[in-house]
């Protein structure tokens, strides 16, 4: 028992570093969106795009880094969509995104189909876990480079609005527009770049759907991620290092099934493949309430009006 | 042919403006002038990948209206999309954007397939049955999205990310049933519950093909159009989406006209959900997902979200859907091809949005008053 108890520990640990890449990217995309005053639901598009777009390129090109820019790429082009549709008057950003999100998984399946049977060169991860001698051990500590990209993007993040001209503008703009055109600050701008840079790091996220874990492109490779990851964002206070944690533990939710399946608990399978939306469901209801979540909200947000 | 239709509305409007003569003239013109846009636009996307687009055009209107078989298909898929296009336009009239249709649509269908099986089972007769199932159905879908709804109200949880939420999870209780406890053995590919038998399947409307579900969704659409415009109810529920404060500062009972209005959509959701289970599947499978709940969503959107509107809005997008199936085999697209359509449509509209109010058409000539 108690080693069974170990061999579900061991894979969930693989399984949050392996599952939470994709979350990370989504969050801290959205973070940046939602820092400057915006909020994009649609980056379920992007990650679906992204992915689609990284597997065809590094099938195409051979190249699965290309792949990974070209999916940066995609999610640039659909959040510069959004954050130019957002600055017309009188539009709902909340409805632009439900649309971007169709959008971008209608493209993806379109464009998609004739790539669901090859096999495209995939991303390599550093095996970290040698040294210990324990196969399964090693096995979980087989880390891709982009989980590191994402942690060190976070702690620049956090650094950047804290200390830097672009932080603060990023920042003001979201916390009050007034102040902010008072100073000289295109807000339409700001909010412009923030969604379309956000939306290029949603697209990352979903290359490493298509090119690492689970590895390979079909339709039903992200089911709600993007939507989770954004969730995600409230949970984590618009703070890009508890994004780095908020992902750690949505990866975890998410290898519970699979982590179970392999010491032969298949019962409840599908039970399993809820918790991480039930967990994410739980933690809404919890932050939602929250004085202190309350207190760092950026004040011109609309998703907490 | 839509587009003229919109044309003539505006003229009389110019000889002789009335205030809302002019207001239904912008609400039908911008959605219909949308939808031009959009289809130009994805003609130019047909051109660019070298497909041809009159082609594309003329298998949807053959696909969608040119038969009596396919005007009737057309209906047919039209039927959920009335139910889930109302799911979506009630609350966003009292100022939700709940996105959960799917979610309840799924689950009622379940609930319905799954209290089928006793009764089935113990032979209680079909219509009996078929009432069971419904209002089980609609009760569930009810409570599911009623539950959004009041956790929006009670905790202020994002109804949007909520609902969506609750429609994967929907999903994964239909999966864990489906693929368990509730598995009919004889399901070997397509994991599903019992069958509920032809004998309890709901039938047609007398002398057409289109199932009974269609003739639900319109009068569900008649109901919550006099409900939303001509009662108290809706007048307080518009009222609280128009201004929530002026609403509360009025002693309107906000938080429960919210959960009677989410509970409202997902009764509808779950009605949707029935109709697939007993008009089409005869049993709830993988095959109630099918985004009926989504392209609610669009077509709420296009009406305006206008319960009287959702059903023509409806009746088009089962046209399309009908004639998916056609350009598919005929032009060799892959079945996303109308996810592409409508998506671009979705977007197209939600650009429309900036439009009202400002183009000078349809504001009303008097000098002085506006500027």
């Amino acid at each position: 028992m108690d080693n069974a108890l170990v061999t579900v520990l061991i894979a969930m640990l693989g399984g949050a570093i392996r599952v939470s890449t994709p979350f990370m990217f989504v969050a801290l995309g959205e973070t940046l969106t939602e820092k400057s005053g915006r909020i994009n639901l649609g980056l379920e598009g992007n990650l679906v795009l992204g992915a689609m777009v990284a597997y065809a390129v590094s099938y195409l090109s051979g190249n699965a880094w290309l792949g990974v820019l070209a999916a940066g790429g995609s999610g640039l082009f659909l959040g510069a969509l959004h954050g130019y549709i957002c600055k017309l008057p009188r539009v709902n950003d909340i409805a632009v995104g439900i649309a971007m999100m169709s959008f971008g998984t209608g493209l993806a399946f379109f464009f998609g189909k004739p790539f669901i049977q090859p096999t495209a060169p995939r991303l390599d991860a550093i095996p970290l876990g040698d040294w210990t001698g324990n196969p399964a051990l090693a096995q979980a500590l087989q880390v891709n480079p982009l989980f590191f990209v994402g942690i060190a993007l976070a702690v620049f993040m956090f650094w950047a609005f804290r200390n830097t001209r672009w932080g603060l503008i990023v920042r003001m703009t979201g916390d009050s527009a007034a102040s902010a055109k008072a100073m000289g600050v295109s807000v339409d701008l700001v909010r412009f770049l923030a969604t379309a840079a956000g939306g290029f790091l949603a697209g990352i996220g979903g290359a490493f759907l298509s090119l690492y874990y689970p590895g390979s492109w079909n339709q039903g490779l992200s089911s709600g991620q993007g939507l989770m990851a954004v969730a995600l964002v409230i949970f984590a206070r618009w703070d890009p290092i508890k994004c780095i944690f908020a992902a750690l533990l949505f990866g975890a939710a998410g290898a519970l099934g699979p982590s179970l399946q392999s010491i032969g608990i298949s019962q409840g399978y599908y039970f399993f493949n809820a918790a991480p939306y039930i967990l994410t469901l739980i933690i809404m209801i919890i932050s939602a309430g929250s004085k202190a979540a309350a207190r760092d909200v950026p004040g011109e947000l609309s998703i907490t009006k | 042919m839509t587009a003229e239709t919109a044309d003539t509305a505006a003229i009389p409007a110019k000889a002789g403006p009335s205030l809302g003569l002019l207001r239904l003239a912008e609400a039908v013109s911008i959605p219909v002038g949308a939808l031009v846009v959009s289809a130009v636009l994805f003609a130019l996307f047909l051109l660019a990948i070298g497909k041809d687009p009159l082609q594309f055009y003329q298998l949807i209107w053959t696909g969608g209206f040119g038969s009596s078989f396919s005007i009737q298909n057309s209906l047919q898929r039209a039927a959920p999309l009335i139910l889930t296009g109302l799911a979506f336009a009630i609350p966003a009239r009292i100022g939700l954007t709940m996105i959960g249709g799917e979610g309840a649509l799924v689950l009622g269908g379940f609930s319905a397939a799954a209290i089928a099986i006793p009764l089935v089972s113990s032979a209680v007769p079909p219509p009996l049955t078929l009432l069971i199932m419904a209002l089980t159905a609609v009760v569930t879908g009810g409570l599911w999205v009623g539950f959004t709804g009041w956790l929006k109200y009670a905790r202020g949880v994002n109804e949007t990310i909520a609902s969506l939420l609750m429609s994967y999870i929907a999903i994964a209780i239909m999966n864990f049933f489906v693929e368990g406890a509730l598995r009919d053995p004889a399901s070997a590919n397509k994991p599903s519950t019992m069958p509920i038998g032809d004998a309890y399947r709901i039938g047609a409307i007398p002398g057409t093909d289109v199932h009974w579900g269609f003739a639900a969704g319109v009068v569900l659409a008649l109901l919550l159009w006099v409900l939303m415009s001509r009662t108290t109810f809706g007048f307080a529920a518009r009222m609280t989406g128009g201004n929530l404060r002026a609403a509360r500062a009025q002693g309107l009972p906000v938080g429960w006209l919210m959960v009677v209005c989410c509970a409202i959509a997902g009764a509808a959701a779950g009605l949707a959900g029935f109709f697939e289970v007993a008009a089409i599947h005869g049993q709830a499978n993988a095959s109630l997902v099918a985004g009926y709940g989504f392209t609610g969503i669009l077509v709420a959107f296009l009406a305006r979200q206008n319960p009287l509107a959702v059903i023509p809005v409806a009746i088009l997008f089962g046209a399309l859907a009908a004639a998916g199936g056609v350009i598919q085999r005929r032009m060799g697209m892959p079945d996303a091809t109308i996810l592409v359509l409508q998506g671009m449509m979705f977007v197209v509209l939600l650009v429309s949005e900036t439009f009202y109010g400002r183009l000078k058409i349809f504001q009303p000539k008097a000098t002085g008053e506006r500027t």
